[in-house]
């Protein structure tokens, strides 16, 4: 049965003020029946309060062979990092 | 081992309907459908369970005495429970399930969300406590009845044979007696009879969005409260109670 099903990715929001993490993902028929199952699955201990799902087909991913014209420019602009700078007394990161 | 305080055996009667139905419900664990379905029938199991040791622990609080929520649990026979009949009932196919499920939310929802306001403190908290389950759980059986009502003709039939099959356990959820009428007029129970109109609609409006059709029978079979069971029950027993029945006092 699983089989005819779609798969989703579950996204779910700890707190208020938090974004949404990628929690893993699902079978289901439809995405109203996926938001239920991610609450049964994802959600059992009380760790959400929003719940996204997103058909997996619907995500479009970056591959590994685009690697090296996507990332591997940046390697020599170490200006783009924040690291030059000092930190002001009480922020431990940035 | 059936209490004199009424209360009490009317927190019985409610922790057997939730025990029971939960016991049927985690039969299917590891072998529902697909695995995302198999947890969330694991967790109705669970709530149902969780349930029961609320109505028991405060039954075995009002009597007293070394009794505790497995005494209740694990060493009554089967003429001591008083679960209705539709609980207990084997958990046949998916279809089976889905559709004694839906009709028992159906009615657990209206019944705990007027259980929440019982005259008595404890019972009202339990009440509170299920109304939030009860919806979740009637969402979950609703959808699933457009699902398989709805969905190829097998599925159909099955559910649609389900219904006739279990139409006749419904009535007793309304039934009422003397214990009843009593806690009722004292405002203490819920006054079941008063909620068949509403589940009635519930049940109707759900079935026809699925192309089910309500069965047509005035047939009712009734016995759960009075511990008078089906064979079905005694089995079910033999397992849910095998370990503290071998080894009592069992703990882990």
């Amino acid at each position: 049965m699983a089989d005819q099903m779609q798969l989703y990715e579950v996204f779910v929001r700890s707190r208020r003020g938090l974004d949404h993490k990628h929690v893993g993902s699902l079978h289901a028929d439809d995405s109203a029946q996926a938001l239920e199952y991610a609450r049964d699955v994802y959600t059992r201990r009380g760790e959400g309060v929003s719940i996204w799902v997103v058909a997996s087909r619907d995500i479009t991913a970056s591959q590994e062979s685009d690697c090296e014209s996507f990332y591997d420019p940046l390697d020599d602009k170490p200006y783009r990092h924040a690291a030059m700078y000092e930190l002001p007394e009480g922020v431990d990161s940035l | 081992m059936t209490p004199d305080d009424p209360i009490a055996r009317y927190a019985l009667r409610l922790g057997d309907d939730a025990l029971i139905m939960g016991h049927r419900l985690s039969e299917w664990m590891s072998r529902a459908p697909f695995l995302e379905e198999d947890i969330a029938l694991s967790n109705v199991a669970l709530d149902f369970i969780g349930r029961a040791r609320l109505f028991y622990q405060y039954a075995a609080q009002r009597v007293g005495g070394d009794t505790t929520e497995d005494t209740f649990a694990y060493s009554r026979d089967v003429r001591d429970f008083t679960n209705l009949l539709l609980c207990e009932l084997p958990r046949g196919d998916f279809a089976f399930t889905i559709c004694r499920q839906f009709l028992y939310d159906a009615f657990s929802l209206p019944f705990t969300e007027a259980l929440s306001s019982s005259n008595d403190p404890q019972l009202a908290a339990i009440g509170s406590k299920a109304v939030k389950e009860s919806r979740y759980h009637l969402r979950r059986s609703a959808d699933w009845m457009l699902r398989l009502g709805d969905g190829t003709e097998e599925s159909h039939q099955r559910c649609q044979r389900a219904l006739d099959d279990l139409w006749l356990y419904t009535g007793e959820m309304f039934q009422s007696d003397t214990l009843l009428d009593d806690l009722i007029a004292r405002g203490v129970a819920v006054d079941t009879p008063a909620l068949h109109e509403a589940w009635l609609t519930t049940v109707t409006e759900t079935l026809a969005k699925a192309t089910l059709s309500v069965p047509d029978t005035d047939v009712e079979v009734v016995g759960g409260r009075e511990g008078i069971h089906t064979d079905d029950l005694g089995f079910l027993l033999a397992e849910l109670q095998f370990m503290q029945r071998a080894y009592p006092g069992l703990q882990w």
